[in-house]
């Protein structure tokens, strides 16, 4: 099982430079930890020493060789954080969560560590939650992040969040919108197109909203498909030949009412999606 | 070959040799920590330096470390090399007090004043050991973990490791830690030397494949009270 998992990391990072780092960033982000049995295996695997790996595997801050929790708080100690009182957001969140700096609560749900430095001093003091920054913190603002990272912090609230906005697309090859009014997701017309991908052929509705990543669809697609997307009108299949930066999946690019190009990833699940207005990267 | 001055005399020596091989060749002392023929130079304990170059651009480096280069201009014992190395005794000192190497470098080189807090650590992280391991030994049992202030050696996952033959070989070149022994703790232990001589709490028959480099081993000395 673990070897079987390491030799298709290994085939992925093999001789490129790094490869042991690459590696294990791999199996860190996949079990928030690096498991004993996942560094012998790939000591094994890449022919280093064990010793190696362990002392790569120790040497970086990045790697735990402890379960994390669900969530990952870290609090800014560098120098404008720690004038501007970083120290009494970690010392309030220790109290919190009744844990110390590096530790994991006993539930499972938060680890806390401390950062020397997030580059972000102008917003200090800062904590970042799973990746989500958090400005000028207050120390009677950290029950409120606390709550809300347990709630989830990647739930987005579609009317409030400004980083959401509705685009309207038409197909690049016969220029007919896309739009589809029958469908509403998340309050507003979808993107309807026709997909394909195994032996089924269907439509999907995608959310017209940037940034919301809802779709309905008249099969349920399985995560990681990669799938092959038409125009519902002029049939043509919606390809522009570039690929997706997070995961290689070939992009589907549509034009932008009002100028632009939207290139959505082909791959079910993956949120490589990119939005140009200009429509400088369109080739 | 290259030729170069060292203490202002003339010497000629093959491209590729150390200026600590070199002034050695001429009977200069330099004090060295981590270095041992026979292991990769590694410029780790700091003691080996020597200045070169002339006037304004003159600078410190590791002797230990240094290939010779044609014309260069060295100083074994100048004044801010002496300087410079007292104080680096002075800070191995600090990290392990107790240490018999280090004591006698600092009597030897006058050291007569501590003036940083002594840590009573058992290690100088001066890499000796976890070349050994590797370069003579072929093992890799032991490496360096972590970094910074917690930057330590030991096996991984701090268990007994499967490649460690209990050579002892570790224990046999360290300048700090002489008598750090295990043996009553076989579960961690890196040496096992002990194991040579009836240790009264390890079973013999588990070490068969021992070879040992302690000849006497000094850990049956330590009695665990």
């Amino acid at each position: 099982m673990v070897s079987e998992e390491v030799s298709k990391l290994l085939e992925r990072h093999e001789g490129k430079q790094g490869e042991l780092i690459s590696i294990l960033e791999e199996i860190q982000a996949k079990y928030s930890y690096l498991p004993q049995e996942y560094l012998r295996e790939v000591a094994v695997q890449t022919g280093r020493s064990l010793t190696d790996v362990y002392g790569v595997a120790t040497f970086y801050k990045a790697f735990s060789l402890q379960p994390r929790g669900k969530h990952l708080v870290s609090v800014c100690l560098g120098t404008a954080c720690h004038v501007r009182g970083g120290p009494a957001i970690a010392e309030e969140m220790e109290k919190q969560l009744g844990i110390k700096a590096g530790q994991t609560t006993p539930d499972k749900e938060f680890t806390l560590e401390t950062v020397n430095c997030l580059g972000a001093c102008a917003i200090g003091p800062v904590v970042v939650v799973d990746g989500h920054y958090f400005s000028n913190v207050r120390t009677g603002q950290v029950r409120e992040i606390l709550e809300k990272s347990r709630r989830g912090l990647d739930v987005v609230e579609v009317d409030t969040d400004e980083r959401i906005f509705p685009v309207e697309v038409s197909c690049a090859r016969c220029n007919h919108s896309l739009m589809d009014a029958e469908h509403i997701i998340d309050g507003h017309p979808s993107v309807r197109v026709t997909v394909s991908f195994g032996q089924k052929h269907g439509w999907v509705c995608i959310s017209s909203l940037w940034g919301s990543y809802n779709v309905i669809s008249k099969y349920e697609i399985p995560f990681d498909t990669i799938v092959n997307i038409f125009c519902p009108h002029c049939h043509a299949e919606l390809i522009g030949g570039a690929l997706c930066g997070d995961c290689g999946a070939p992009m589907v690019p549509m034009i932008v009412r009002g100028g632009g190009v939207v290139q959505l990833c082909s791959r079910r699940g993956c949120k490589g999606h990119i939005l140009d207005l200009d429509g400088t990267t369109f080739d | 070959m290259v030729t170069l001055t060292i203490n202002g005399l003339q010497v000629t020596v093959e491209e590729g040799t150390t200026l600590l091989e070199a002034a050695k060749f001429l009977n200069f002392p330099i004090p060295t920590l981590c270095h041992v023929d026979g292991l990769s130079p590694y410029g780790a304990c700091r003691l080996c330096i020597v200045e070169i170059g002339e006037g304004l651009r003159s600078r410190l480096v590791t002797s230990c470390t240094y290939p010779v280069e044609e014309g260069l201009v060295v100083r074994t014992t100048s004044n801010r090399v002496n300087r410079a190395r007292r104080m680096v005794i002075e800070l191995l000192l600090g990290t392990c007090p107790q240490s018999k190497v280090i004591q006698d470098l600092a009597s030897k080189y006058n050291v007569h004043q501590q003036r940083f807090r002594q840590e009573y650590d058992d290690c100088i992280l001066c890499g000796l050991c976890v070349r050994m391991c590797a370069e003579q030994m072929m093992a890799k049992a032991i490496g360096f973990r972590g970094r910074g202030e917690t930057r330590s050696i030991g096996t991984p996952f701090d268990i007994k490791s499967d490649v460690c033959r209990f050579c002892g070989g570790c224990i046999y070149i360290c300048p700090a830690c002489q008598l750090r022994c295990t043996y009553n703790q076989p579960e961690r232990a890196v040496c096992g030397g002990c194991a040579n001589i009836s240790a009264p709490c390890l079973e013999k028959s588990k070490f068969d494949d021992m070879m040992c480099y302690m000849d006497p081993c000094v850990a049956c000395e330590i009695r665990k009270d």
